[in-house]
């Protein structure tokens, strides 16, 4: 397979695109690892448990995305056995839903460590790698609770502003390195991140949006093939809400 | 007799520092208009008054020693911190600055 990166050309190389997947053991994770195999890329993925699935161009590491010694330890195990990074896709988040005057604190810094901590502590980490190549491409992951101003969501959708301020900063700040840092914003698609919300909240959710359906896992991976192209070297510090939102 | 020993074995790891940082300055210069001058050794300036780097250059410079820093020793260190910035004097001004600051907080965390 050859691939030619960079900036206006300038690094181009003959192998497999380098691509770090958060959150792999399940859901949408799990489908884009398999989506970015399937493509032929090098897959790295990691969560808190080990992975029930193998292929021989993954490897999985068990790590906490909030804790920094852990993300330090990938990004080695990348730079180690890679040499690189191309790609780094931030999907790992947990969702949190309750009644604002309800919710624990426990909660808003679980949340809050996991959305916007690991996804600046993966931001961070794999730029400096991806800087050395001057290329790289980076996707967050925020949601449609976001611009919907979801009630009982006031924590997860803070969380996932974050993610948002954090990709458009980043993505000024990485500019230089040719490194593109996006967000994609997924509306509610049935996985385990909404198992615990009531159909009639769905329902009104979904009627929300201009398109009023669940959202797929390919309606994601679209977003973001279309972040990863090395033609969307112009296109940085976007946020693409999906159905419409 | 101890102190000695640690005294000399912390020199060892800040002449090792020094050659660690001049070889990621020397690779930095490759890039910069006006360069570190690495002949001068410890005594190179790097930021802050009488240095030669743009703030983005020093990033560039504190994120290769890092890197350097966790491949030589397998030592996780970030370096630009509260703590960096509550220093009297800048432990990014000079090239000896930066080793002896290193080796202080490589100390800390052992």
């Amino acid at each position: 397979m050859t691939t030619s990166f960079g900036n206006d050309g300038i690094t181009s190389h003959n192998s497999a695109p380098v691509t770090l997947i958060t959150g792999t053991s399940r859901g949408i994770g799990r489908f884009l690892a398999n989506h970015y195999l399937e493509q032929g890329h090098k897959v790295i993925g990691c969560s808190r448990k080990p992975a029930d699935w193998i292929h021989p161009n993954y490897e999985h590491h068990i790590a906490d995305v909030a804790q920094e010694s852990d993300v330090k330890q990938v990004l080695k195990a990348v730079r180690t056995n890679h040499g690189r990074l191309d790609n780094l896709i931030n999907n790992a988040g947990i969702a949190a839903m309750n009644h604002f005057l309800l919710t624990p604190t426990s909660v808003v810094e679980k949340v809050f460590n996991t959305n916007v901590v690991g996804t600046f502590l993966f931001c961070r980490e794999s730029a400096r790698l991806m800087k050395k190549n001057n290329f790289g491409r980076i996707v967050n992951f925020s949601t449609v609770a976001v611009p919907l101003k979801l009630e009982g969501e006031a924590v997860y959708a803070a969380s996932k502003a974050a993610v948002i301020c954090l990709t458009q900063v980043a993505a000024r700040e990485f500019a230089e390195f040719g490194i593109t840092v996006n967000a994609v914003g997924p509306t509610p698609i049935k996985t385990d991140l909404i198992a615990g919300v009531s159909e009639e909240k769905i329902e009104a959710l979904l009627n929300r949006q201009a398109i009023p359906r669940f959202g797929t896992f390919e309606d994601v991976a679209n977003v973001i093939d279309f972040f990863l192209k090395k033609e969307s070297s112009f296109i940085t510090g976007q946020v693409v809400m999906l159905g419409g939102v | 007799m101890l102190g000695d020993r640690e005294k000399i074995m912390a020199t060892e790891l800040y002449n090792k520092l020094i050659e660690l940082i001049i070889v990621q300055a020397e690779e930095l210069n490759e890039g910069l208009k006006i360069q570190i001058d690495v002949a001068a050794g410890e005594n190179a300036a790097l930021f802050g008054e009488g240095g030669v780097l743009k703030s983005i250059e020093l990033v560039n410079l504190i994120v290769a020693v890092e890197q350097a820093v966790e491949d030589e020793f397998n030592v996780f260190l970030t370096l630009a911190d509260e703590k960096a910035m509550s220093q009297k004097k800048s432990p990014f001004r000079t090239i000896g600055a930066l080793a002896a600051y290193i080796e202080k907080r490589m100390q800390e965390e052992s």
